[in-house]
């Protein structure tokens, strides 16, 4: 037998097949972001501290109770999940000075001046132990949504950028016009057991 | 005047691309090797809620996960269908919660500490009852800063 000469293998497109299965990892490897709705939860206190929670006058909180049917009352009165925001964004900037929404107060504003805003609104949001922890999401998703609605407003008229955009000093200007605490008191049975 | 001449042909030398797939190798088992799935075997079905303000969780270290969803069917007859917490890789009780959290915290860095975070991948039809023990338990173990994971969209159905 002769012994033949060995012909080299074409290793050209062995780069190809790699750069193929490479792209194929990169494509599929998704990162897996995690994406949620960002809380602080309040402190334990000791005591509890009724009058504290009694101080804030009534105009100046805004009610959102969740039965264990996932019904709203706002207020004290039956709200659908889609008119929250927008009652919540009144709330919180109260345009129309109205007597029974939080009290506007003078402040002198850093880039604003002087400005009337509302004094210290408080969102207090109950649930039920029933209520379904999606329908809780969403309230709280409006909730956040109408804080964040109006800052974006207010910093683009005056900006003309969104409230994200902006540096911190002015994010701290805005976060001073429009701000809002959402408080969750411990829940209770609402509508019965 | 310029005067193109057609130089005597010099032959072009081919650079040498055996290398080349060997680094394109390299990268390869680079990726692969660094994408890790570092997923908890999910003992529950949680389907997260939708939202439209849900922001991105920055550092994926500081974070702890706490899983409350209803048991996947291989484990109902052992655990029920009732929603249950799991912690790591264990179906675990709301007094545990504290302790998950202090051995997290332990496994930090120190100047992390603070910047601990809690993120919350509960199901959506969960009822608020253990959602409202498990928030007690956190606020007794000092984790104030909590995340209610859900899915970012841009408008809700």
């Amino acid at each position: 037998m002769s012994r033949r000469e060995l012909t080299p293998i074409n290793a050209g497109s062995m780069a190809d097949i790699a750069f193929l299965l490479l792209i194929f990892f990169l494509v599929t490897t998704t990162m897996d972001v995690d994406t949620g709705l960002m809380r602080q939860l309040p402190q334990i206190q000791d005591e509890e501290e009724p009058d504290k929670d009694e101080k804030i006058k009534e105009r100046n909180v805004f009610v959102v109770l969740v039965n264990q049917y996932d019904d709203l009352l706002v207020e004290g009165k039956p709200m659908n999940i889609h008119d929250i925001r927008e009652a919540a964004k009144e709330f919180i900037a109260n345009p129309n000075n109205e007597p029974d929404l939080p009290v506007k107060v003078e402040k002198e504003l850093p880039y604003f001046g002087k400005v009337f805003i509302t004094k210290g609104p408080v969102i207090s949001l109950q649930n039920d132990r029933g209520t379904t922890y999606g329908m809780y999401i969403r309230v709280q998703n409006e909730l956040m949504a109408a804080k964040d609605e109006l800052r974006n407003e207010l910093s683009t008229q005056y900006f003309g950028m969104k409230y994200n955009d902006l540096d911190e000093t002015r994010q701290d200007a805005v976060k001073k016009y429009y701000s809002s605490a959402l408080s969750e008191a411990e829940p209770k049975a609402i509508g019965g057991k | 005047m310029a005067r193109f001449k057609q130089k005597g042909k010099k032959k072009v030398t081919a650079i040498n691309t055996a290398s080349l797939p060997d680094i394109v190798f390299m990268l390869l088992f680079f990726f692969m090797t660094t994408t890790v799935m570092r997923e908890v075997d999910l003992l529950i079905q949680v389907k997260v809620p939708e939202a439209t303000q849900a922001k991105k969780l920055e550092k994926k270290s500081l974070v702890s996960f706490i899983y409350v969803g209803k048991p996947l069917p291989a484990h109902q007859l052992l655990f029920g269908t009732e929603p249950r917490i799991q912690l790591n890789d264990q179906f675990k009780e709301v007094p545990d919660i504290q302790d998950f959290i202090a051995q997290e915290r332990d496994a930090m860095d120190e100047n992390d500490r603070n910047k601990m975070m809690v993120s919350m991948k509960v199901d959506e039809s969960t009822k608020m009852g253990v959602i409202v023990d498990t928030k007690l338990a956190l606020r007794r173990a000092q984790a104030y800063k909590i995340s209610y994971s859900s899915l970012k969209v841009e408008k809700l159905r």
